[in-house]
C-alpha cells in the first residue's frame, strides 16, 4: 500500500509544484489546473494513439499546459480580469478543446508502449516509482536552478511585492504570464503521467485536482519547513506523497471510489486547519509560561529569554504580513 | 521635463510644466489631494497621463511603462513595506535594486564577491543590517526597512529619485535618521531628487529647490538664494491662498 501511494505520489508530484509554483511564489489561487490536466492527458495519449512515440507525447502534452496557463496569464495581467476568473474562463474553454483533441469522453491505450515500458521488466509498482523518482528528480533539479538564477528571483519578487518589483525594473506582467506557463506545463505533465499510469484518459479527470493539489502543497508544507528552495519544492514531493497514502487509507477503510473527491475536500480543510489550531495552541502555551514567570516574581533577564509568542496566522495567508 | 495640459474628469494635473535640471535637489510641498503624489506617479509611470509628454533625457517616456522608466528612476514610497519584498532576504533585495536591466538574466544571483560588497554598502548604516544579510526582510523594523528602500533606490545610480513622504511613517527619530542618510546619500551620488514632504522644516532645510503645488498647479518654483529666504510661516501661510 505504502509502495503503491509512492509511485502514484510521484506522478502525481508535477502537479503539486505546478500548484505550488501560482499559490505560494505568485500568491495566485490558479483553477486552470483542472482543465490544464485533462488537456496533458488528452493531448498525450491521442498523439500516442496516432503513433508518436511516448516521449514525444508526454512533451507535448507539457507544452498542451504550457499553452493553457499562458492564456489564463493574458487574461490575468492584458486584459486584467481577477485571476480567479480568469482561471475558471480557461479551465472551461479547455473542457470543449479536449473533448475535440480526444474526440470522445474516453478514451483508452491499445498496445502503445507508455513511458514506463522503457523501463526493464521489474513489477509495475517499482516501474512507476522509479519514473516518478526519474521525472520529479528532473523537475526539481531544473526549478531549483530556475530560482538560482536572476529570473527566478524575479520571479519571486513579483509574486511577493508587485509595486517594488515593477519599480526595480521587473516586467511583472511577463513575470506573471511566465509562473503560470510553467505552472500548468507541470500540472499537464503530471496529468500526462496519469494518463499513461491509469491506460487512458477521460474527460472528468481534471475535476477536483486543484483541491488535491492544494492539499498536497499544505500537507508537504506541515511535514517539511524550511525558506531554502530545495526544501521547499522537495516538500511538495512528499505532501503529493503522503496526500496519496491517505487516499489510499481512506480506501482501504471502505470508502467507495465515488467518495473520493468529498474526503479531499475534508482533507483540505482539516490540512489547512491543522496549522491555525498549532499556532493557537502554542499561542496559548508560551502564554500560560510567561504569565506564571511573571507571577512568580521572576525578574527581567528571565522574562526577557522566553520567546515571544508567535501570533496566529492563516495557513491560507502564508507567513505574509 | 514638461507636462502640458492633461484632461480628466478631475482635472488633477493641469498644464503643469517642469523643467528638471540636472542635480536638482527639489522639495514638493502643497496641501492634500493637491497633486503632489499624482505628480510623482506619474512620471514614475503608475499612472498615465492623458495628453502631455514627459522627456527622460531628451527621450519622450510618457507611453512607457514602469520597469523600463526605472531603468533611469527609483523610487522610494511611503510605505516601508511597498518598497522592499518581505518574503526575500536583504541579500536578494539587493540583488534586484542592484542593477534594473537583465531583469531575466538566466545568469546565477548569488556571487560570493557581491556579499562583501553589501555589508560594505549597509555598514554606513549603522542598523546592524550587514550581519543580517540572510534575513527576510518582513522580520526588520519599519525604519530599517526604509532605509533599506533608500538604500536599494540608490544602488542603481538613478538619473532621477523620487522619494513620496518617505519618512512620513517613521518615528521622529528614525524619521530624522533616514532624512540625513538621503541627504548624504544624495549629495555623494550627486542624485537628482523630487521629495514630496509635508514637513516644513526638511522642505526647507534640505535641497536646493523648492516647488508648490496647489489645486494641479505648481505655483510656487523657488531656488538657490530665494529658497534660502523662505521660512515655514511663510510657507503655510501660502497654503491659503
Amino acid at each position: 500500500m505504502i509502495i503503491s501511494s509512492l509511485g502514484q505520489g510521484l506522478l502525481w508530484a508535477p502537479l503539486v509544484i505546478g500548484v505550488f509554483i501560482t499559490f505560494r511564489i505568485l500568491d495566485i489561487p490558479d483553477l486552470t489546473t483542472e482543465g490544464s490536466f485533462p488537456f496533458g492527458a488528452a493531448m498525450t495519449i491521442s498523439l500516442m494513439i496516432n503513433g508518436q512515440s511516448a516521449f514525444i507525447a508526454t512533451l507535448m502534452g507539457f507544452v498542451a499546459g504550457c499553452l493553457g496557463g499562458f492564456v489564463t496569464g493574458v487574461l490575468d495581467t492584458k486584459l486584467h480580469i481577477p485571476s480567479l476568473l480568469a482561471g475558471i474562463l480557461t479551465m472551461t474553454g479547455l473542457y470543449s478543446v479536449n473533448m475535440h483533441v480526444m474526440g470522445k469522453s474516453n478514451v483508452p491505450l491499445l498496445t502503445q508502449k507508455v513511458l514506463t515500458d522503457y523501463l526493464p521488466a521489474w513489477a509495475t509498482t517499482t516501474q512507476t516509482i522509479v519514473l516518478g523518482i526519474i521525472i520529479t528528480g528532473i523537475v526539481i533539479l531544473a526549478l531549483y536552478l530556475m530560482f538560482k538564477t536572476r529570473l527566478g528571483l524575479s520571479l519571486m519578487a513579483t509574486g511577493n511585492n508587485k509595486n517594488m518589483s515593477a519599480a526595480n525594473g521587473i516586467n511583472t506582467d511577463g513575470m506573471i504570464i511566465f509562473g503560470y506557463t510553467i505552472s500548468n506545463g507541470l500540472i499537464a505533465l503530471s496529468g500526462s503521467l496519469i494518463a499513461q499510469s491509469n491506460g487512458y484518459a477521460d474527460i472528468g479527470m481534471g475535476i477536483g485536482t486543484i483541491v488535491i493539489g492544494l492539499a498536497s502543497v499544505l500537507v508537504g508544507e506541515i511535514f517539511l519547513r524550511g525558506r531554502n528552495i530545495l526544501v521547499r519544492l522537495s516538500a511538495m514531493v512528499v505532501g503529493a506523497i503522503l496526500y496519496r497514502f491517505l487516499l489510499t487509507v481512506a480506501m482501504g477503510l471502505g470508502f467507495p471510489p465515488d467518495d473520493l473527491k468529498i474526503l479531499s475536500a475534508i482533507i483540505l480543510v482539516i490540512v489547512i486547519c491543522v496549522p491555525i489550531l498549532r499556532n493557537k495552541l502554542k499561542t496559548r502555551k508560551q502564554l500560560k509560561i510567561y504569565l506564571s514567570q511573571l507571577t512568580e516574581g521572576e525578574q527581567d533577564e528571565q522574562v526577557r529569554s522566553i520567546k515571544r509568542p508567535k501570533f496566529t496566522k492563516g495557513v491560507l495567508s502564508g507567513d505574509r504580513e | 521635463m514638461f507636462f502640458p495640459g492633461t484632461e480628466n474628469e478631475r482635472h488633477i494635473l493641469k498644464n503643469v510644466s517642469l523643467k528638471v535640471y540636472d542635480g536638482d535637489f527639489i522639495s514638493v510641498i502643497g496641501n492634500n489631494g493637491a497633486g503632489k503624489s499624482t505628480l510623482l506617479n506619474t512620471i514614475a509611470g503608475t499612472l498615465s497621463a492623458d495628453a502631455g509628454s514627459i522627456n527622460l533625457e531628451n527621450k519622450n517616456v510618457i507611453k512607457k511603462s514602469v520597469s523600463y522608466r526605472s531603468r533611469w528612476m527609483s523610487r522610494v514610497f511611503q510605505d516601508p513595506k511597498m518598497g522592499t519584498a518581505g518574503e526575500l532576504s536583504v541579500a536578494e533585495n539587493l540583488v534586484l535594486a542592484e542593477s534594473h536591466v537583465n531583469t531575466i538574466s538566466l545568469k546565477w544571483y548569488n556571487k560570493k564577491g557581491q556579499w562583501e560588497k553589501f555589508q560594505e554598502l549597509l555598514k554606513p548604516l549603522d542598523m546592524g543590517l550587514e550581519n543580517r544579510l540572510k534575513t527576510q526582510v518582513k522580520y526588520l523594523s519599519g525604519g530599517q526597512r526604509q532605509a533599506l528602500s533608500l538604500l536599494m533606490a540608490t544602488l542603481s545610480k538613478p538619473k532621477l529619485l523620487l522619494l513620496d513622504e518617505h519618512t512620513a511613517a517613521l518615528d521622529p527619530k528614525t524619521s530624522r535618521d533616514v532624512m540625513d542618510l538621503t541627504d548624504e546619500i544624495v549629495n555623494r551620488e550627486k542624485l537628482t531628487t523630487m521629495m514630496i514632504t509635508h514637513k516644513m522644516s526638511d522642505a526647507l532645510k534640505y535641497g536646493n529647490r523648492l516647488i508648490m503645488v496647489q489645486d494641479g498647479q505648481i505655483t510656487l518654483d523657488v531656488s538657490g538664494e530665494d529658497k534660502m529666504k523662505l521660512d515655514s510661516e511663510e510657507l503655510v501661510g501660502m497654503f491659503d491662498n
